[in-house]
């Protein structure tokens, strides 16, 4: 097994076990969309855009009592280091349902009946880690497009490498490592709306790593709520920076 | 949606009902909170296949099928073989499932079934190499889901780890002249240990084990864990646009202890009476 972490404790790109990745979240980036955001999370960027609510397409799939929720989770074919073919795969048909489900209980979707939100998330860089950079921009597009939420929806993995649990996994983590759990939270409801785990964790590291996923999606959620600060109330009030 | 039907109106009517009779710890079948159906496992139903078992959990039943051909392994993993799980919801599963490719759930529930085999390490992958980067094995495992009445991903689940611990094959060789030959010799697959996975739903405040699909229709969240030999856990999805209190997964983290010790116990059993005929 490839060795991940030095003996300073510092991982292969420098960061201790419970460091985050530079996070960048930009709101309303697209134009024509009635919400959107980008987000840089080490080396993952991610463009999201929200239309919606709007007319549902085809027509059966809408709902008497409440709104259609759809996500597109998609890759760039020059994304990732071998070319991905564009066409989805069965990940990005998983990954678009996770999300999907992820997002959903945040969003009071009883308000908008027999129409649709459709949530397009293009991943223009894959760093590890995708689909959790991909749930806090698309919270953000949403808060952004108006759509009436009972949370923000923030999600981090936490994962374990060279025999030691660690927060947000880097690529090479991901692929090399021993486990890695994404999950997302509904930060002020104190909900999960997003588990997944892949890889093998004890019960004892499995509850460590829960923990520090949560307190990681915390960090996140502030960095959310900052860039909708800075969108809408203009970046002098909120000071620093 | 491939197997469970979503009534809006109905839903709501049953959904009230349903949390009513959970309150008091009961459920329409009568079970308990932390019962599961009874479970059998036939072994070898297919003798076409390398390995084959078809699994009924309650009223849910699914086939799994092994095949294990030559391949070519991917370039990122020359020295090992390869393991591809993949699930058909069948027209006949359920009045309302669809023929047509595997939609979003199939995909999912074949996914995390895969994970769960994958990552537990059950399959010693790295034993299944003809030609290091040229040849492998590859075990395709086919699971055909007969009768959808709920908890589809334990039920696929039992039926892959079943038919794959007691698949048989011929042993391959490199002659002399480096080509591939199959001897007379019949051995198994490579196996390491059995991954059990236990899913769980909730419904309003309440856990429970197994849910048939009148309760799949309801449930406000799922979520499966799946634990290896040792007692940790390899895989694990939560399903449903619903949530879970970060005590719930600690919650339904310590009932897969519990269950997954029961139903290995079950499975293993199958297992062995297999292995000694």
């Amino acid at each position: 097994m490839k060795e991940l972490i030095d003996e300073k404790g510092l991982r292969i790109d420098g960061r201790r076990v419970d460091e985050l990745r530079p996070l960048k979240i930009e709101v309303g980036v697209l134009k024509n969309a009635d919400g959107s955001s980008y987000i840089e999370m080490g080396k993952n960027k991610i463009v999201v855009a929200v239309y919606g609510p709007k007319e549902v397409h085809p027509k059966h799939q809408a709902l008497p009592d409440r709104s259609v929720l759809r996500c597109r989770y998609h890759m760039a074919p020059f994304s990732t280091d071998t070319r991905k073919p564009p066409q989805p795969s069965r990940r990005e048909i998983e990954i678009s349902k996770v999300i999907r489900e992820a997002l959903e209980p945040a969003l009071i979707l009883e308000e908008y009946p027999r129409t649709a939100i459709d949530v397009y998330l293009e991943v223009l860089q894959a760093d590890g880690g995708s689909r959790c950079a991909g749930i806090t921009a698309s919270a953000v597009a949403l808060a952004d497009a108006g759509i009436s939420m009972r949370d923000m929806v923030v999600a981090c993995a936490a994962g374990k490498t060279s025999g030691q649990v660690v927060i947000d996994l880097n690529d090479v983590e991901d692929k090399e490592g021993e486990a890695d759990m994404p999950i997302a939270i509904m930060p002020n409801l104190n909900q999960l709306t997003l588990f997944q785990l892949d890889g093998i964790l004890t019960p004892e590291e499995f509850e460590k790593a829960f923990e520090m996923a949560i307190n990681a999606c915390r960090t996140i959620y502030d960095a959310q709520r900052k860039a909708l600060m800075d969108k809408y109330f203009g970046k002098a009030e909120v000071g620093e920076e | 949606m491939s197997a469970v039907k979503k009534s809006i109106v109905v839903e709501q009517l049953r959904k009230a009902q349903m949390i009513e009779l959970l309150s008091k710890e009961k459920r329409l079948d009568n079970r308990g909170l932390m019962d599961f159906r009874p479970i059998t496992i036939g072994i070898g139903v297919i003798e076409k296949a390398n390995g084959s078992a078809r699994v009924q959990v309650g009223n849910t039943q699914v086939i799994a099928g092994v095949k294990i051909e030559i391949g070519d392994p991917f370039p990122d993993t020359p020295d090992k073989g390869l393991l591809v799980v993949n699930t058909e919801v069948l027209p006949l599963a359920s009045a309302y499932a669809e023929p047509g490719p595997p939609d979003e759930d199939a995909i999912e529930l074949a996914r995390v079934v895969d994970r769960g085999v994958r990552e537990s390490h059950m399959i010693d992958l790295s034993k299944l190499v003809l030609i290091p980067g040229k040849k492998v094995l590859a075990v395709f495992v086919d699971v055909n889901v007969l009768n959808a009445d709920g908890n589809l991903f334990d039920a696929t689940s039992y039926a892959t780890i079943a038919s794959i611990a007691t698949s048989k094959m011929p042993r391959y060789y490199i002659n002399e002249n480096g080509q591939i030959k199959q001897s007379d010799e019949i051995i198994p697959l490579p196996i390491n240990g059995i991954p059990i996975s236990v899913t769980m739903a909730r419904i309003g405040d309440t856990l429970i084990v197994d849910p048939t699909s009148e309760e799949e229709a309801v449930m406000d969240a799922r979520i499966t864990l799946v634990l290896d030999e040792d007692g940790n856990l390899c895989a694990g999805q939560k399903g449903q646009p619903g949530t879970l209190t970060f005590d719930q997964v600690k919650k339904a983290m310590n009932i897969a202890k519990v269950k997954a010790k029961e139903i290995r116990e079950i499975i293993k059993g199958e297992i062995m009476k297999d292995v000694r005929s």
